[in-house]
């Protein structure tokens, strides 16, 4: 976006979390396909006289993304009701959690092509879903199986500078939040969800602008970086005419990006928020803390950056390991126990040929991870060539075969005797005066001479071994 | 010798175990007396006639059979209409929830079940529990067995009055800031506000969460010991229950005071207080001194506050339970197709001009640029009357105040004066925001003839000292 303004965007992100009943009942949580209406109780059908009971692992849940996200716990925390009417929020009022959230001040860093950025997290929080409306036929129709469903809300402070930063903070966090198991963060079935505060400054300045955009209900990342660029061109004509943009609150017309004003400043809703009188305050007590400190795993970027230290594999290839849990923990298994020199080249051939084949070919049930091991370390060991390898691999992976026999099969083993390969070179040496005459004026026309050796190896031998050869002969 | 409709739960249950009376003949005498006098006093807002009777029958069945029964087998008793049950309605007295039927029932009415208890109707009450006389109910207005002419008290004026005429031997109240002690007041029987936290929620109406308790009103202290004993404990499904022992009540009751310090509140024996009402505390305290009791006087300077803040956040938290009442799910519907539209008319025509007010101006009080000023400010005062008490429970064992400032009002007399009715309740109103247990018991009548109530505040989970001062109390008057 190359333009005389700079973006400023917050983040609030809701994630589903992953508990077998919901927020404030015992109705089962996975409503994903049920029946409308299949899982609802007087708790979270807002029945008179039923009254929320908070989910304990839920509570556990937001702690730990929390200290996941670098965030300080209040200790003393509360829930409180956030007060509105809508035909989907069964109460008249949601519970959330207004000035003692679970978690605040904490931090997400992230890398862009730009580099490494931290993002601040200003809260995170717990809170519960509504209903889902349903709007067909000019008909609305209520379904309340999402209704109570947790969810946890992580709020950003206005860090971010580019779409970028705002695509890589998205993803870093979907991922933590896979990595920690608290949810599965499938936006397809709504578990992740956005909403992005926005406004532009011109280059250069340094304060907040006088006025931020609001756009509520952006299912997906791909979206959210339309939007972004459809209020980039919104904002910026304003801006150019010489006026402020509206501090307004902005809904999606579709899945295009485009927006359209829902609500100004002055009409603003005036949630009423005050304490939940149905629900103690809750001691979050240090012991609890650790223990769930103590169940975290190593989260992402750490990862990385070990990868990268420890193992010496490139940044990129770090990154496509540790995508998700299932890809890093593959890795993690092929590699326990061994050198280093074998697992930056583990690292390539899983990221490379590996994920190619995953992504085009049909896994035999045969195959094992320590198979591309054990081709690997035939590479590493010189004892195939690295196109030979391929091969292996593939029949590997798609029949099932050991790659040892797979080698022994197609003779594939490197001929190591350096007896046998000079008597070769020797030959083609003798047989080509003219190419060794042009090799010894420029070293670069050695290569038609290794490659003549390497056909008359079969291309058995290691390349590296014969050029080294043909350069020290035709020297002499 | 007594109608079986007059005895008292204990006399009851003796007469049943000699096989002198069976739980069909007690019920029936219970029915025939709520179908001669429910035409006057219109205590209840559905009678369970045929179900009642059946379940007597399977009582007295099993009891012939020798099979082992619940504490409270074969007594019919009333709940108070804000209790959900799925075989009854269930209104709250309010017009919004006019023939809803629940889809469950409330702990309390479980618990009560499970003790082979007889549930013979449920009982009016103003709206949500809006209401210190019964008036403001959609279901017509109770009177006063002790006095036609006379409120009953509220809001749980169907329980008291029921209890006082014996349509029912018990009663299940509600009490947000005084309305199971209240009518116990107006009506003459024993209404206990147990300590919050003691008696599960979960399926009661709710006004004021953090005030509302499920208390018990009854024809004497035993009973009134014995159905706390049933209806106590922590439930899962009530965040706010304690999960400390249950008390055998009916025992401690029968403790000697004597040693104790009774406390009387100074601000609430002055000004406002019916000569009547507070010649018979005097005596009242002269009693337990005379049972060898101390009494110290205690000074609340807080409670010149307390209703105040007691209507400010009790409002406040009802404009938010009450938000559910929407006409979207159950209840008062409109046709409307605007979404907007269909919850206005439906709240519109639903509600009364109680609910509406305590609607509104609860909603004023929680709003921006408000909320400090009202809401926030009444959680102070909440938090310095909570300090005060606890402070006088320091120096004594139990707090002595009138129940109410006079004995029952004319039907009428107030209703047209909502804030002289709001300050009616002064006395009972201070204790809900603190949460400890408070019990009206008679001690008296006025010249007129009506009751006159005496309220026992203890300390937190502390009712045996109430039941006790309670027994103490009556024991002495024979």
């Amino acid at each position: 976006m190359d333009s005389n303004y700079e973006l400023i965007i917050g983040l609030e992100v809701h994630v589903q979390s992953k508990t077998k009943s919901k927020m404030f009942c015992s109705c089962d949580a996975n409503y994903f396909n049920a029946a409308p209406n299949s899982h609802v109780c007087p708790v979270c059908f807002g029945l008179p006289g039923a009254l929320p009971v908070p989910n304990k692992r839920a509570i556990e849940l937001c702690i730990k993304t929390a200290l996941a996200l670098n965030c300080k716990i209040n200790q003393n925390t509360k829930f409180d009701r956030k007060n509105y009417f809508y035909p989907d929020l069964p109460k008249g009022f949601q519970i959330s959690q207004y000035d003692q959230p679970i978690g605040y001040e904490g931090y997400i860093d992230i890398e862009t092509k730009e580099g490494k950025k931290r993002i601040g997290i200003t809260r995170i929080h717990q809170e519960e879903d509504t209903g889902k409306s349903i709007h067909s036929n000019g008909e609305t129709l209520l379904d309340y199986n999402k209704s109570g469903v947790p969810l946890i809300e992580i709020v950003s402070e206005p860090d971010f500078r580019t779409k970028e930063e705002v695509t890589a903070y998205c993803k870093r966090l979907r991922q933590i939040v896979r990595y920690l198991s608290v949810s599965t963060a499938d936006m397809e079935k709504g578990e992740m969800r956005f909403e992005l505060n926005m406004s532009l400054r011109k280059r250069g300045e340094s304060t907040l602008p006088k006025y931020k955009v609001e756009v509520k209900n952006i299912a997906s990342i791909s979206v959210l970086e339309k939007v972004i660029d459809y209020e980039f061109k919104r904002q910026s004509e304003i801006l150019d005419n010489g006026e402020l943009p509206q501090q307004e609150t902005r809904g999606l017309v579709d899945m295009s990006g485009q927006t359209v004003s829902q609500r100004t400043k002055e009409n603003e809703a005036d949630y009423r928020y005050f304490p939940e009188p149905d629900i103690p305050l809750i001691e979050i007590s240090q012991d609890m803390i650790e223990q769930i400190r103590a169940e975290m795993v190593e989260l992402p970027q750490a990862k990385k950056d070990r990868y990268v230290k420890e193992y010496n594999i490139d940044a990129d290839t770090a990154e496509a390991i540790i995508t998700d849990s299932a890809t890093y923990v593959t890795f993690e298994n092929m590699i326990a126990g061994l050198s280093p020199n074998y697992i930056v080249e583990i690292a390539k051939w899983y990221t490379g040929d590996y994920f190619s084949l995953v992504n085009n070919k049909e896994r035999h049930s045969g195959f094992l991870d320590s198979m591309l091991v054990d081709i690997v370390k035939m590479v590493v060991d010189k004892k195939i060539t690295r196109a030979n390898a391929k091969e292996v691999l593939e029949i590997s992976y798609t029949q099932g075969s050991k790659p040892e026999e797979v080698v022994e099969q197609k003779g594939f083993e490197i001929v190591s005797d350096t007896g046998a390969i000079a008597e070769i070179v020797e030959k083609v040496i003798a047989n080509n005066p003219k190419a060794v005459e042009d090799a010894q004026k420029n070293p670069n026309a050695a290569m038609f001479l290794v490659g003549q050796a390497m056909r008359e190896l079969k291309g058995q031998a290691d390349a590296q071994t014969v050029k080294d050869m043909v350069l020290e002969k035709i020297s002499k | 010798m007594k109608q079986p409709y007059e005895l008292t739960i204990k006399e009851a249950i003796d007469l049943m175990n000699d096989g002198k009376l069976t739980s069909y003949d007690l019920v029936k005498s219970c029915l025939d007396r709520i179908e001669g006098m429910e035409p006057t006093i219109n205590a209840f807002t559905y009678i369970s006639k045929e179900k009642a009777l059946q379940q007597a029958s399977q009582i007295d069945e099993r009891r012939s059979k020798g099979e082992p029964l619940g504490r409270l087998a074969g007594i019919p008793y009333s709940l108070k209409d804000v209790y959900n049950t799925y075989e009854e309605p269930t209104t709250a007295g309010s017009k919004m929830l006019d023939g809803y039927i629940s889809p469950y029932n409330a702990t309390v009415y479980e618990k009560l079940t499970q003790e082979d208890a007889i549930l013979i109707g449920k009982t009016n009450c103003d709206p949500f529990g809006f209401g210190s006389s019964t008036e403001n109910s959609a279901y017509g207005i109770t009177r006063n067995p002790v006095n036609t002419e006379h409120v009953p008290g509220g809001s749980s004026g169907g329980s008291g009055a029921a209890v006082a005429y014996g349509g029912g031997l018990f009663s299940i109240g509600e009490d947000t800031g005084g309305s199971i002690r209240c009518p116990a007041a107006f009506c003459g029987i024993y209404g206990l506000k147990p300590t919050y936290g003691r008696v599960s929620r979960y399926g009661a109406i709710a006004y004021a969460s953090s005030y509302d308790t499920v208390g018990p009103m009854t024809k004497d202290v035993y009973d009134n010991a014995l159905v706390m004993e049933v209806i106590s404990g922590i439930d899962e499904k009530d965040a706010t229950t304690s999960p400390s022992d249950i008390p055998q009540y009916t025992e401690e009751m029968m403790t000697t005071i004597k040693g104790k310090k009774v406390g009387y509140v100074k601000e609430f024996m002055g000004e406002g207080v019916d000569k009547d009402v507070k010649e018979a505390l005097e005596k009242a305290l002269e009693k337990y001194k005379a049972l060898g009791c101390e009494i110290v006087e205690v000074s609340l300077p807080s409670t010149e506050y307390a209703i105040a803040a007691y209507y400010v956040i009790g409002i406040s938290e009802a404009s938010s339970n009450l938000a559910r009442m929407d006409g979207m799910r159950f209840g008062v519907e409109d046709s409307a197709s605007n979404w907007k539209e269909k919850i206005i008319n439906a709240r519109g025509k639903g509600f009364g001009a109680e609910e509406k007010r305590r609607i509104m101006v609860g909603t004023y009080a929680l709003s921006a640029g408000y909320a400090d000023k009202y809401y926030h400010k009444a959680q102070a005062v909440r938090g310095l009357l909570k300090q005060e008490i606890l402070k006088a429970f320091e120096k004594v064992d139990i707090l002595v105040t009138p129940t109410m400032p006079v004995t029952a009002p004319k039907i009428g007399e107030n209703t047209d004066d909502p804030l002289k009715m709001w300050l009616m309740d002064a006395f009972t109103v201070t204790i809900n925001p603190v949460g400890v247990p408070a019990m009206s018991i008679p001690c008296g009548t006025d010249s007129q003839g009506l009751p006159i109530g005496m309220q026992l505040i203890g300390k937190h989970f502390d009712e045996s000292t109430i039941f006790a001062f309670a027994n103490a109390f009556d024991s002495s008057k024979e």
